[in-house]
Parts: C-alpha cells; sequence; structure tokens
C-alpha cells in the first residue's frame, strides 16, 4: 500500500462523491433536450441537496431508529462501492478488501435496508415499494452476478483492479461474450437505478413508482442523503460499465501524472454514458410492473448465455 | 484414551446426568429452568473447548465397553468430528441459555421430561459425530432420533404436532434404514462393523455407487434434501422454538456429517458423477426451499423452508467438492468444501439465532402467523434488534457470515472451467447462476420475514403489550450473534480451523492468509477483507452522520406518516405476507401446487383464498401411502378373525412346505 495508492483511493471516493450528483444532474439535462424541454440548470441536483440537509426532518410518529439508520447506511454503502470500483486507478488499497462479488453484496446490503425501512412506517406505499423494490432486486442481482462471471472468466480473477488491467490490457474488438454481457449488464443498470423502461424517476403516480414508494416517508436530512446515495449508485454502476467494457484510460503506474489525465477521461466517459442512457430512456416508455420479470430474466439469460459463450470460444485472455 | 476424547465423552455423560436430574425434578420448573438449562449451556461451551485443539491433533480412538457383549464401542475423534462438536457445542451453548429463559410455564411435556429429552438429544448428536462404529452409529442415531421425535410432540394435545412428529418419524426411519444398508454395503461381507474395517476395503466401483447412493438417500432425508424434505416444514415449526434452533441449526448438521464420514472418508475415491448427483440434488433443494419459503405465511414454517435451502447450499458445496476430488485437484476440492463446512458453521449459528427469536415472540404474543404480527421492533427492542442481525447474516450479506460461505462457493465455482470435462464445463455457467438466484432469493426472504414481523404496524391490538425477552433469553441471543459477527468478520481464522478437516478429507488445504484478508488461492485472484470491508461502511457511515450534523444541522420533527397525504390509514393496509410472496408465487409457479378459490361478482361475502402446496407431496407421497394402504387392505382380507381359517392357512403352509422340500 503506497501513499500513492492511498492518495488515489482518495481522489476516487471524493471524486465519485462529487462527480455523482452533477453525472444524475447531466443525465437530467440530456433527457430535457431530448425531450424538447428547457433543462434545468448543471448544478440542480447540487441545489436540491442543499435545500434538504437545511430542511428538518420529519419523521412518521411511530418510526424506529431503523429508519433513521438506514439512509446512512445505504449512503455509506454506495461511496464505499465507488471507492471500490476502479474508476481512475487500479492501485486501490480497498481493493482487495472487496472484490466483485463483494461488491455486488454490497448493492444487496444497501437494497435490504432501503426495503427494510420502506417497511417501517407501515403504509400502503411503503410495503409497496420495498416489495416491488427487493422484486428487482432478486431478479437484477444474479443477472449482476454473471456479467461479473464472465468478466472474471476472461481475467481469471474476481478482483476489480486484477479484471480493469486484464481487460484494458487486450486489443480493442468486439468479443462476442462480452458484448453480450454489456447488453445484459445495461438492463441491470436501467432496473437497478429506476429508469426508464423499468421505473420513471420523474414519477408521481403513486401505483407505478417503485423507487419513489420506497422513500416517500424520508424528507430533510434523511431524503438528501437517499437522494445522494442514489446517484452514487447510478455513477457506480457507469463505472462499472466502462471498467468492463471501455477500462481505457485508467491510472496503471504508479505516477500522479496518469492519475490526473484519468480524471479527464473519466469526465469524458461519463458525459458519454449519460447522454447515451437519455437516449435509451426517451426512446423506450415505460412497461408494467408485471413484465418486469420477463426483461430482468432475459438480462439474466443474456449474461449467462455470455458465459457460456466465454467456456465455449475460450479466449480473452491475453 | 486420550485427553480430549475422555473430556468430550466426560462431558457428554454430564448432559445425561443433568437429563436425568431434571426426571428427579420432574415439576420443579424453577430448578430445572434456572439450574439444569444453563448447566447443559456451560457443558456445550466445555465441549467445544474441548473438541478445538483435537482438531490440531493426531485422531485418538478409545472403545467403551458397553453394548451388546463382543460388540463394544468404538469411538474416535479426529479432525472431522472435532469441528462439527465445535460447532454443535457453540450453537448448542446459546440455545440452552435461552432456554433457561424460555420454558416458563410447562406447555404439554412436564419440563423435568423435557430436560432429559432435551440433553439425550445433545449427548446424542456428540455421540453420533464420535461414534466410530456402525453399530454404534446407528444406535446414536437412533436415539437422537427417538430424542428429537419426543421433543417434537412436546406439545402433544394438539392433532397437527402428532401427525407432523409421526411423518418426521417415518421418514427418519427410513433413512436409517438406508444408512444401516449403506453400512452393511461398506463392510464388504467381512462383518466387522468398525470404521477402521470399512475404510480398508476396496469396493468395486459398482457396490462403491450403491453404498453412495444410499448414503445420500439416508444422510440427504435426515437432513431435508429434496425429495426427502417434506417433514421438515412440518417437525421443524412443531417443536418448541428452541428445540426448533438444535434441529435445524445442528442436527441437521449430524447428517451433513454423517454424509461427509461417508462419502470421503469410508468410501474409496468418488466417482465424478457422485458430485453430479450430490450438487443437482442440492441446487434443486436450495431452490425449492428458498421459493417455498418466500411464499410461507407462518413464521417457523418460512424459517424451515429456508433451513432446506441451506442444506441445500451445503450439499451442493459438498458436490462440488466431491466432482473436484473425483478429476484429482485437490486444492479445488478443498476450497468447495471449505465453502460448504463453513456454511455449516454459518447456518448453525444464524438459524438458531433467528428460531430463537421466534420463540421469544411466540411467547410475547402468543402468534406464529405472519398475519397477525408487526411492528415487534418498538416493543421488543433486543429480539428486533438480534434477530435483524441473524437476517442479514442469513440473507448472505457482507460482512456477516453466510455471506463468506456463499463467497467461497462462488469462488469455487469459477474453478470449474478447469475440470477436464467439456459438459461439465458447460454446466458451470447453469450451476452458478443457480447459486446467485438463490443468495438473491434468501434476501427477498429474509426482508419478507423480518419486515412482516418487526418493522410496521401492528396488525394486531394486543402486540402493544408485547414484552422483550428476559435476561437469559437475551444472553443466549447475545452468544449466537457474537458468532455470526465472529463468522462474518474473521474468516482468514475460521477457515483456518477447517484446514485440517479439509486436509484429512480431500488431502489439501486452503493457502494460510495469515493476516486479514480472506485469500483462497492467489492474492491477485480474488481476496476478501471482511474487517476492512466494515470498517470502510463504518467509517463512511460515522462520517456521513458527524459531517450532517456539523455542516447543517440534527433537527427532526415527530408527525403522521405521509403515505401521499391519506390520512386514514390503518394496519390492514399493510402489505402482507401473503402479497409479499405474490411475485414468487407468479415467477416460480411451476414449482407450486396452488388451487385458488375466487369470489363470483355476486357474492355477499367474497372470500379469495390461495393454497400453496407442494408437487412432491401430491405426485409421490400420496399415491405412495395410497399403495401401501390399498396392499395393506387386501393382505387384510386374509385375517378374518376365524380360528378355523388360520387353521386352514397354517396347514395350507405345511402342505406347501412339505411339497416344496420333498421336491
Amino acid at each position: 500500500m503506497s501513499a500513492l495508492g492511498l492518495a488515489s483511493q482518495a481522489l476516487e471516493i471524493v471524486a465519485a462523491l462529487a462527480l455523482a450528483p452533477l453525472f444524475a444532474g447531466w443525465v437530467g439535462q440530456c433527457r430535457a433536450w431530448l425531450q424538447s424541454r428547457s433543462a434545468p440548470g448543471l448544478l440542480q441536483p447540487y441545489r436540491m441537496l442543499h435545500k434538504l440537509f437545511n430542511k428538518d426532518s420529519v419523521l412518521a410518529a411511530h418510526a424506529s431508529p431503523l429508519f433513521r439508520i438506514a439512509p446512512y447506511v445505504i449512503f455509506g454503502c454506495m461511496a464505499l462501492a465507488c471507492g471500490i470500483v476502479p474508476t481512475l486507478s487500479t492501485d486501490l488499497p480497498l481493493s482487495p478488501a472487496a472484490d466483485a462479488i463483494a461488491l455486488v453484496g454490497l448493492f444487496a446490503l444497501a437494497r435490504v435496508f432501503a426495503a427494510l425501512a420502506a417497511m417501517d412506517v407501515g403504509t400502503a406505499f411503503g410495503s409497496l415499494g420495498a416489495r416491488r423494490e427487493m422484486l428487482v432486486g432478486f431478479l437484477a442481482e444474479p443477472a449482476l452476478l454473471m456479467v461479473f462471471f464472465t468478466a472474471a472468466l476472461i481475467s481469471d480473477s474476481t478482483s476489480l483492479t486484477t479484471i480493469v488491467r486484464t481487460l484494458s490490457a487486450r486489443e480493442i474488438g468486439i468479443q462476442p461474450s462480452l458484448a453480450l454481457a454489456a447488453v445484459a449488464l445495461v438492463m441491470v443498470a436501467l432496473a437497478e437505478n429506476a429508469r426508464v423502461p423499468v421505473d420513471n424517476p420523474a414519477t408521481h403516480l403513486e401505483l407505478t413508482m417503485v423507487h419513489e414508494a420506497l422513500i416517500l416517508e424520508y424528507s430533510g436530512r434523511h431524503l438528501a442523503l437517499i437522494e445522494w446515495a442514489a446517484a452514487l449508485k447510478l455513477f457506480a454502476y457507469a463505472c462499472i460499465g466502462m471498467a468492463l467494457f471501455a477500462p481505457w484510460g485508467v491510472a496503471h503506474a504508479q505516477s500522479p501524472g496518469a492519475l490526473l489525465t484519468a480524471l479527464p477521461v473519466l469526465v469524458a466517459k461519463l458525459a458519454a454514458a449519460g447522454f447515451a442512457l437519455a437516449l435509451l430512456e426517451t426512446l423506450s416508455a415505460k412497461m408494467r410492473i408485471f413484465r418486469v420479470p420477463e426483461f430482468l430474466g432475459m438480462a439474466f439469460m443474456l449474461a449467462v448465455i455470455a458465459m457460456l459463450v466465454k467456456i465455449l470460444l475460450g479466449g480473452g485472455t491475453p | 484414551m486420550s485427553a480430549q476424547l475422555g473430556a468430550v465423552l466426560a462431558l457428554a455423560a454430564a448432559w445425561l446426568a443433568i437429563g436425568v436430574a431434571g426426571l428427579a425434578a420432574l415439576h420443579r420448573l424453577h430448578l430445572v429452568a434456572r439450574w439444569l438449562f444453563p448447566a447443559g449451556g456451560a457443558v456445550s461451551l466445555l465441549i467445544a473447548a474441548t473438541a478445538l485443539p483435537a482438531l490440531w491433533g493426531e485422531p485418538q480412538a478409545a472403545v467403551l465397553p458397553i453394548g451388546l457383549p463382543g460388540l463394544p464401542f468404538h469411538l474416535r475423534l479426529d479432525a472431522l468430528s472435532a469441528f462439527f462438536l465445535v460447532v454443535l457445542g457453540g450453537a448448542a451453548a446459546g440455545v440452552s441459555l435461552f432456554s433457561a429463559g424460555y420454558f416458563r410455564q410447562s406447555e404439554g411435556t412436564a419440563p423435568g421430561l423435557l430436560c432429559l429429552q432435551y440433553h439425550v438429544f445433545l449427548a446424542a448428536m456428540a455421540l453420533v459425530i464420535l461414534a466410530d462404529d456402525a453399530y454404534a452409529f446407528m444406535v446414536m442415531w437412533e436415539t437422537m432420533a427417538l430424542a428429537s421425535f419426543f421433543l417434537v410432540i412436546t406439545n402433544h394435545r394438539i392433532a397437527e404436532i402428532r401427525r407432523a412428529g409421526y411423518l418426521y418419524l417415518l421418514i427418519a426411519h427410513i433413512g436409517a434404514l438406508a444408512i444401516l444398508l449403506c453400512f452393511g454395503v461398506l463392510q464388504a461381507n467381512t462383518g466387522d462393523y468398525s470404521f477402521a474395517s470399512m475404510r480398508a476395503q476396496s469396493l468395486s466401483p459398482f457396490w462403491a455407487s450403491v453404498a453412495f447412493l444410499l448414503a445420500l438417500a439416508g444422510f440427504g432425508a435426515k437432513a431435508g434434501l429434496v425429495p426427502l424434505h417434506v417433514w421438515l416444514p412440518e417437525a421443524h415449526p412443531a417443536a418448541p422454538s428452541p428445540v426448533s434452533a438444535l434441529m435445524s441449526g445442528v442436527m441437521l448438521k449430524t447428517a451433513v456429517y454423517g454424509f461427509l464420514r461417508v462419502a470421503t472418508d469410508l468410501l474409496p475415491a468418488p466417482l465424478w458423477w457422485w458430485g453430479v448427483l450430490a450438487l443437482a440434488l442440492g441446487l434443486a433443494s436450495a431452490v425449492l426451499g428458498v421459493a417455498f419459503a418466500a411464499v410461507q405465511s407462518d413464521m417457523k414454517r418460512l424459517l424451515a423452508w429456508s433451513s432446506i435451502e441451506n442444506v441445500g447450499l451445503i450439499f451442493a458445496g459438498i458436490g462440488l467438492a466431491l466432482l473436484f476430488a473425483a478429476y484429482k485437484m485437490p486444492a479445488v476440492a478443498a476450497l468447495a468444501l471449505t465453502a460448504a463446512l463453513y456454511h455449516v458453521a454459518s447456518h448453525a449459528f444464524f438459524k438458531s439465532l433467528l428460531f430463537v427469536a421466534t420463540g421469544a415472540v411466540l411467547h410475547a404474543t402468543s402468534e406464529r402467523s405472519l398475519g397477525k404480527l408487526g411492528g415487534l421492533l418498538r416493543v421488543m427492542p433486543w429480539v428486533g434488534w438480534a434477530c435483524l442481525l441473524g437476517v442479514l447474516a442469513s440473507a448472505g450479506l457482507p460482512p456477516l457470515g453466510g455471506f463468506v460461505s456463499e463467497w467461497l462457493l462462488l469462488q469455487s465455482f469459477l474453478f470449474t472451467p478447469g475440470l477436464p470435462n467439456a459438459f461439465l464445463n458447460m454446466l458451470v455457467p447453469a450451476v452458478a447462476a443457480v447459486i446467485a438466484l438463490v443468495a438473491a432469493l434468501a434476501g427477498y426472504v429474509m426482508v419478507k420475514f423480518y419486515g412482516v414481523v418487526f418493522l410496521g404496524q401492528h396488525r394486531e391490538e394486543k402486540l402493544a403489550a408485547a414484552r422483550d425477552a428476559g435476561s437469559w433469553e437475551r444472553l443466549g441471543m447475545a452468544w449466537l450473534m457474537a458468532g455470526c459477527v465472529a463468522l462474518g468478520l474473521f474468516p482468514a481464522q475460521g477457515i483456518e480451523l477447517l484446514a485440517p478437516v479439509t486436509q484429512l478429507l480431500v488431502g489439501a488445504r486452503l493457502p494460510d492468509s495469515g493476516g486479514w484478508l480472506l485469500v483462497p488461492v492467489a492474492a491477485d485472484r480474488a481476496s476478501y477483507g471482511p474487517l476492512i470491508f466494515f470498517a470502510g461502511v463504518a467509517a463512511s457511515v460515522a462520517l456521513a452522520f458527524f459531517l450532517v450534523r456539523r455542516l447543517y444541522h440534527g433537527r427532526a420533527r415527530r408527525a403522521a406518516p405521509w403515505d401521499c397525504g391519506f390520512p386514514w390509514q390503518n394496519a390492514r393496509m399493510q402489505d402482507t405476507a401473503e402479497g409479499f410472496g405474490q411475485p414468487v408465487r407468479q415467477i416460480f409457479e411451476p414449482f407450486f401446487r396452488m388451487r385458488r378459490t375466487l369470489p363470483s361478482a355476486f357474492d355477499a361475502k367474497p372470500r379469495y383464498a390461495v393454497e400453496v402446496g407442494d408437487h412432491f407431496w401430491h405426485w409421490l407421497y400420496l399415491p405412495l401411502a395410497r399403495l401401501v394402504e390399498s396392499t395393506a387392505r387386501a393382505i387384510g382380507t386374509l385375517q378374518r378373525g376365524r380360528i378355523a381359517l388360520y387353521l386352514l392357512y397354517s396347514f395350507a403352509t405345511v402342505i406347501a412346505l412339505l411339497i416344496w422340500v420333498t421336491r
């Protein structure tokens, strides 16, 4: 563990915390442009967080301490997740402590806390949201794990830094197993981040909500933390996608220079990913909740096929 | 006889003595609860502590001069038995402490008798693990089955419980018959039933396979593997909660022990399809168990189905280990076996914790149905928070114990592409996907369980008056919680304990990672450091907490729930257990045998009902039962109750025999 390693670790988490709301704002702005609406400012998410942090938290009369702890746990999980995914450098001190499977476990931990907190107040929408969130979760989690396994089989390791190092060393070209896994990951990311075909982040129609129903009882700083955590999750998924399928530009060497060039590369990649996400969301319509299992089942199957293709065709290891 | 084996035997005898003392104080509840059960808990701890050093020692053997003349009991303590004794002692200690506060008013069986059955059950499990010949093993196995049968029917005045006990006894004996036959094959016509002699035999592949299949059936029946699982969701909920905890947490593990003993120790080198079979049965049990757990509406039954799931995962790990061992890949076999054994230990702790927590809920509310609970975290904070830990461990979430075994199991699947068999390689994605699905569904099940029981509003008025667990119960739960946390945070030290076991069974061990990281093979391949992981989450949480308060404020107001502005909110509007099971019922529809009763549009009192049944019950057990009944009835026609007729039968038999002999 070097000083530079620690520095890049700290930089990664700070960059994630700072950039995640911006990324969410960028996606919102692209969506507005594509739908010919006038866009809110890029900094709108920051202003919203600031406003929410300033407000009083209103708690339901019989909310238990679990309800108050959950936002912090969710936020902590997402902050750590952003520290695990190698976005700027592959020289991360946290990397040996948590590999791809542990990252999936971390998302699961946050999800379970969110669902439990939603059930805590005992309102109709809260428990409905919890059920739906867990439904999406138990279908999406295995698919995400299979995507990671495809990459792990290619690089013979489940350590995310090793995966990124291996994948960025191979020549540029489309590999069938990775292409299938990429499609699966996009589908999982849409579902897990409550984006359009599965859930609508801008919805206010109760019966169609998933994520919004889950956090209905939260206000003030708790809501701010959850919103920030949601932005961090979107950021983390974008980074996972880039780490697996476009790992170029991440610093490998022990040099501060590489780290500094990695940051603009990251921002450029995020801008492209955000635009693609907005385009995808604009082009698709929200599906009924009953169709979600089919959608995620397809993602699961694609990821399994990706693994099968990797095993049958072999190759990939440079 | 060497020191540790002698000490363990003496402690098992102490258990029996405590039981007999209970018989002497048959109706003195205070004496039994406050003195005998804690003493039993202390003995459990001592057994775990004594067996621990035996993990690294040489195997110790002893011959006890009890039993039939010329057939003494052979006992042996090696690394495998030592590990299972540690698990038995560790989990039983917490359950016994809990029991000290649990058995308040006598229900059915007298407290002293219950104490005897309980401690005989514990001692029999310890001796099953120590047995070194088929005779001692079977005697103790049957003692264990009978003691647990009597414990299951503690409330024998309820017909449903008697029925559950009968089913349990029946399947336990079908399993015992299979195990007996398995030992019969293993002794290979030598007439010597000691395990040492069985190890020395070299069976032909055919007979070895027969023995393996019998062992899989026999021990699978005890462990609750598909299709012999039907007794488990009936018997485990029927028993008093501490007994359910022992049965799920520990007794199922003696079946795992027996299976490992036969499959990896007594039998010659495994064939590859043994592993595939164990893997397939394990996965089938895991998927079926978790899917059924998701649709249950009785909290103990839900946990019982979840035990089937966990046992399935354990057998999947063992199957994978056998598969690797068959292809001479000892290092990876050790990884899969470590995953299975680690799950044995963590399941023992978290499932015991969850079952005793349901016991505390049951005592406080006298409700088992999820539809009548809710909001208990507010009135029973101790039980609620303890149960939250158990739920997180059971859902396989980092940084607790359940995640470590899941992680190791998934890691070992990533090595299957190294197998020299192309067909098996292609099975890998499917199998790993199933494991991932089971793990994710376990999270769903646990959120349902915890959310419905402990969160939300009280679904019944009386729940507001529920009292929290007493101090003995808290102590027992605290011990089990400590086990869950320790297994989660210190996996590197945990697998160090398993190293002698895997060395003994598959001839390899995981590398000694030494520090705080769990490194199953090589550091750049995979590693997991739960302590750093936990510190990371905890630091982010603490930092967020203090920064929010420092930069902004910590003000909070209490108000009525928002719920989109709907003011007439009541407890009936919360999602129910059935509602939570609905998506799983829909997605896994072919798994269930569902009967729906829908109201018509003109019903004055519309009623909706859905009944979820098990296909195995309908397609396998009921036809079998009908066959047995009709055969019995056919034979019964011979029995007319007239002496003349019976004399005629005897006469006919004698004539037939004479013809046959003189032919």
